[in-house]
């Protein structure tokens, strides 16, 4: 990584568009499948676990840049994972006491968010080189598209599992509710379609690219 | 650091380290104390709504404890959260509508904790619910769903033999569609372990705590009028 260059770049809009679409870290980076294969069984489950991790990934790279020039290199990560782990328990702290039920629906899933590989992959390779706005920024995008991709599967699983959205029934009694798409491999069947459905998309598009630059 | 060819000395590196700790250590702290009474509140409602659940028909309740060896009853805080709590519910009328007793027991992802109705007009268990499960979504899970399972909890007879000393019938487990006496708990098709948990837990509990509370029915039901 060009590090010396990146550090001298300004603020830019792409620092946000690049994780939600281009680098989106669940469709493209594939990072972070635990919690977005286990917890999205559910709409308002991927929202809030979306939320969480964002929140978490947005405060720790505020931090992580803040104090990127005083770590010593060798004790980086763990400085890292203290700040990460410490947002985490915050953040478990806020949802039991927004909502019992909630903190029961997501287990295990908040405190795991300490070792998604995504927000100490950020703070790594982005925020302990780069300036606090850009970092901010940066994770903000990432959080966004991380929200977005879980809602994507929360809300297909949700729909053909349960009938519903949001808690909102969408079908009649009659619908038969495809229970597997609840469990843990609806999971997998829902994020198979929907990167084959995104590397369908993005394929088409640089084919089509392709053939515009070779008619010029 | 990413310019900083040099290592840095073990003073800096200690230094750093823990001082990032110490940060980190007082922020949790003081979050925690900021959320504690939020979270014990919500505890304590969830549980106030579970009683009501369990005993149709209550509007208001009361926390006991029975010591278990001389089978005295204490009145406890209803916010209280000791060990072995019993609660009594009352309809708008201050009349007893039955006892919630909570129990455990193993399930099939971990353990499952229930809150059960018992009337002592029916000698029944009138209504449970589920206050903490990890079951399979979908199939384990249905302890909480199921309607016809949850028809076993309407009238679940757990009466006392002729001598008041234990349950006549204990709770049985059978398959699905086979419950033909009123002690029976009809299984579900696809969550046997869990539901044969439930089974296990009320069976257990039920035997060792009806035949200790029933004889205090006169005891729970006058209840000093709070003033309002």
């Amino acid at each position: 990584m060009a590090v010396g260059f990146e550090q001298e770049q300004s603020v830019t809009p792409d620092d946000f568009i690049k994780g939600v679409w281009k680098q989106n870290p669940v469709f493209v980076q594939v990072l972070g499948m635990c919690p977005v294969l286990a917890v999205t069984n559910t709409a308002i489950n991927a929202l809030a676990m979306g939320l969480a991790t964002a929140f978490v990934l947005l405060m720790s790279n505020i931090v992580v840049s803040t104090i990127r020039n005083v770590v010593p290199k060798q004790v980086r990560i763990v400085t890292f994972i203290l700040v990460i782990a410490t947002f985490v328990t915050i953040v478990d702290y806020a949802i039991q006491a927004v909502s019992l039920d909630l903190h029961k629906a997501l287990g295990a899933f908040i405190s795991l968010i300490v070792v998604n590989c995504l927000i100490l992959g950020r703070a790594e390779a982005f925020a302990s080189q780069n300036s606090v706005a850009r970092s901010a920024l940066d994770a903000l995008g990432m959080g966004v598209g991380f929200t977005l991709a879980l809602l994507c599967l929360g809300g297909v699983r949700e729909i053909l599992g349960a009938g519903s959205l949001f808690n909102v029934r969408l079908f009649g009694e009659s619908y038969q509710e495809w229970v597997v798409m609840m469990l843990p491999p609806g999971g997998f069947f829902t994020l198979a379609g929907w990167l084959l459905l995104i590397n369908w998309y993005q394929q088409r598009k640089s084919r089509l690219q392709e053939a515009k630059e070779s008619t010029l | 650091m990413t310019n900083d060819s040099t290592d840095a000395g073990p003073a800096k590196i200690y230094g750093v380290v823990l001082s990032v700790g110490l940060v980190c250590a007082l922020a949790i702290v003081t979050v925690d104390e900021i959320t504690k009474p939020i979270i014990r509140n919500n505890r304590i409602a969830m549980r106030q709504r579970a009683i009501l659940e369990v005993l149709p028909g209550a509007s208001t309740s009361k926390a006991f404890q029975i010591d278990e060896t001389t089978g005295e009853l204490k009145p406890e805080p209803t916010d209280s959260e000791a060990a072995g709590l019993v609660f009594a519910g009352y309809d708008d009328n201050d009349e007893l509508i039955g006892l919630a007793i909570e129990t455990q027991g193993m399930g099939y992802a971990d353990i499952i904790r229930i809150l059960y109705g018992y009337s002592f007009d029916k000698q029944a268990v009138i209504g449970t619910s589920v206050l903490e499960s990890r079951e399979t979504p979908g199939l384990g899970d249905q302890i909480e769903k199921n309607a016809n399972f949850l028809a076993n909890f309407e009238s679940l007879d757990v009466s006392l033999n002729a001598e008041k000393s234990e349950v006549a019938n204990p709770i049985e487990f059978v398959k699905p569609g086979e419950k033909t006496e009123a002690w029976q708990i009809d299984g579900i098709t696809g969550a046997t372990i869990s539901s044969r948990a439930i089974t296990k837990m009320l069976s257990e509990s039920t035997g060792r705590w009806i035949p200790k509370l029933h004889p205090h029915q006169a005891d729970f039901a006058t209840r000093e009028k709070e003033a309002p």
